[in-house]
């Protein structure tokens, strides 16, 4: 997991995050959550923001050895498909200027 | 006056059943942790108020949960609930954490078990099945995971290390899962010896330690199995269960995959008690609180079909410690009953007369109030039962 970078005021962002429903109620927030992330915003440093200021979430998105998405979650914004490019990769601008939220998603599965 | 709470683990969460010594008035809590696979709750013998639960999902991975309040609240160990904790208390444990152990220090570390298609497969975490609180501490509990390893906490579940000692003894590299999962699912504590710690994993059989999970062995002599290679193999066997009286912890009974076993000798020897069962497939078994002779099971009628012979739920008691098995359906369905009962499902209360409660795939939580005798739903309509415990309140 990434280590968020010293920054001044100016180089944070707020950024929105979409929670699936469980981890919304493990959480004990609402559809859509805010969090100050230090530039450049990727989605490592999101989700150790979110892991900081929501504990009970560790473990939940990315595996704790590899710090890898878990299998059948996605990371989605702006209408494309983010789970494959990487964990370091920059968030789009319209996620990062908080226009767009990031929608973290649990895979359609059952029957 | 005394009491009896339930707890009960089901595939979209869990439950609190509660009635008082009689066992007729069911108070029914729950869901706890909606809409996530429940596989196991159990409660602390040194302070009952002190449950821990398994909360696990395909999507979101492990979080254990704990009560200290006897199942009205829960929390993650170790994670603040509330405001922000002082820098010294931060980062939280990772309570859902598990990290096999490969340090030197094991002198063994493992990294790899057999795979379905006979090759080598790394140890990968999947989940809790089973939780066993130490019967001194409630601080200290013990958990069978997925693929099969056994971690302690000492610090009320905030963090774990395996006792990598079981997989590091020898055998390891040749154990391979069943088909549920590679899954270390019964953790018996001996009541009267700290260092004497029973397990069962599917698919490599039972072992023991002596040394408090330091060294361990495998116990399977006696053990015989048509669907492994060598029937007779040291390791291999697809064990669904094991029970003890804590009176008598040496005296062990076993539900295998197929077999009904029982061992005098702390596992170091077993033999088929299966008797006149109508079938020895099955999952559960359990023995009476006051009559370490007396045992339970429900036979299932095969492994290709997981529900009770001609739709029929019936459980069987054994007074004579196996072999003579006799037959108790009443209040039980009698037609029409497709239902399964897994390994976990089954417990026992330490009151007089002893109760005995097992749960089904199709939802439903039986009880009877004596020995067996009689039986009724306390519920009928559950998700699929995954495990069932029960506290006994005094």
């Amino acid at each position: 997991m990434s280590e968020a970078a010293p920054s001044t005021s100016a180089d944070r962002h707020t950024i929105r995050v979409a929670l699936p429903f469980h981890l919304r109620n493990l959480a004990g927030v609402g559809p859509e959550i805010s969090l100050e992330v230090a530039a450049p915003v990727t989605i490592a440093r999101l989700l150790d923001a979110l892991e900081t200021a929501y504990p009970m979430l560790r473990g939940t998105i990315r595996e704790y050895e590899t710090g890898n998405r878990r299998a059948f979650l996605r990371f989605f914004a702006c209408q494309e498909d983010l789970s494959q490019e990487g964990m370091d990769v920059a968030l789009p601008p319209d996620v990062v200027q908080g226009r767009e939220p990031l929608l973290i998603i649990g895979a359609i599965a059952g029957g | 006056m005394s009491g009896v709470r339930v707890l009960v683990g089901t595939k979209k969460g869990a439950f609190v059943l509660s009635a008082d010594g009689k066992r007729n008035n069911w108070t029914v809590d729950g869901p706890f942790f909606a809409g996530w696979e429940i596989y196991h709750v159990k409660g602390s013998s040194v302070d009952p108020n002190r449950i821990y639960a398994s909360q696990t999902s395909g999507w979101f991975g492990q979080l254990v949960q704990r009560s200290d309040d006897g199942g009205k609240t829960w929390l993650q160990p170790g994670v603040p609930v509330g405001e922000k904790p002082a820098s010294d208390a931060w980062p939280p444990k990772p309570s859902n954490r598990f990290v096999y152990d490969v340090s030197p220090e094991t002198g063994k570390p493992l990294t790899t078990h057999q795979w379905y298609d006979g090759t080598q497969h790394p140890w990968e975490f999947k989940r809790v099945w089973h939780f066993q609180p130490c019967l001194r501490d409630a601080n200290t509990v013990f958990a069978g995971i997925e693929d099969a390893a056994l971690f302690k906490s000492t610090d009320g579940g905030e963090s774990w290390q395996e006792l990598s000692g079981l997989r590091g003894h020898g055998t390891g590299p040749a154990w391979q899962p069943g088909a549920g999962g590679m899954c270390l699912h019964t953790v018996i504590l001996d009541p009267g010896n700290p260092d004497r710690i029973y397990i069962a994993i599917s698919a490599a059989g039972a072992f023991r330690t002596d040394d408090g999970g330091k060294t361990w062995k495998p116990i399977n002599k006696g053990l015989r199995s048509q669907y492994i290679p060598d029937p007779n193999a040291e390791t291999g066997h697809c064990v669904h269960h094991i029970a003890v009286n804590p009176s008598r912890p040496n005296v062990l009974f076993m539900q295998k995959h197929w077999d009904v076993m029982r061992s005098d000798d702390a596992g170091d020897n077993w033999r088929e008690v299966s008797g006149n069962l109508p079938t020895d497939f099955g999952f559960v078994i359990d023995v009476h609180a006051h009559e370490p002779e007396t045992i339970y099971v429900v036979p299932i009628k095969s492994d290709s079909e997981h529900f009770p012979i001609d739709g029929k739920l019936r459980v069987y008691r054994s007074r004579t410690g196996g072999n003579e098995w006799e037959e108790l359906g009443n209040g039980l369905p009698a037609k029409d009953c497709y239902v399964n009962v897994l390994r976990d499902a089954m417990a026992v209360d330490s009151l007089d007369k002893c109760g005995v409660y097992f749960g089904t795939t199709g939802g439903q939580v039986y009880v009877s109030a004596d020995e067996g005798g009689t039986w009724s739903p306390i519920v009928q309509n559950l998700p699929a039962v995954l495990s069932v415990e029960v506290q006994t309140l005094k």
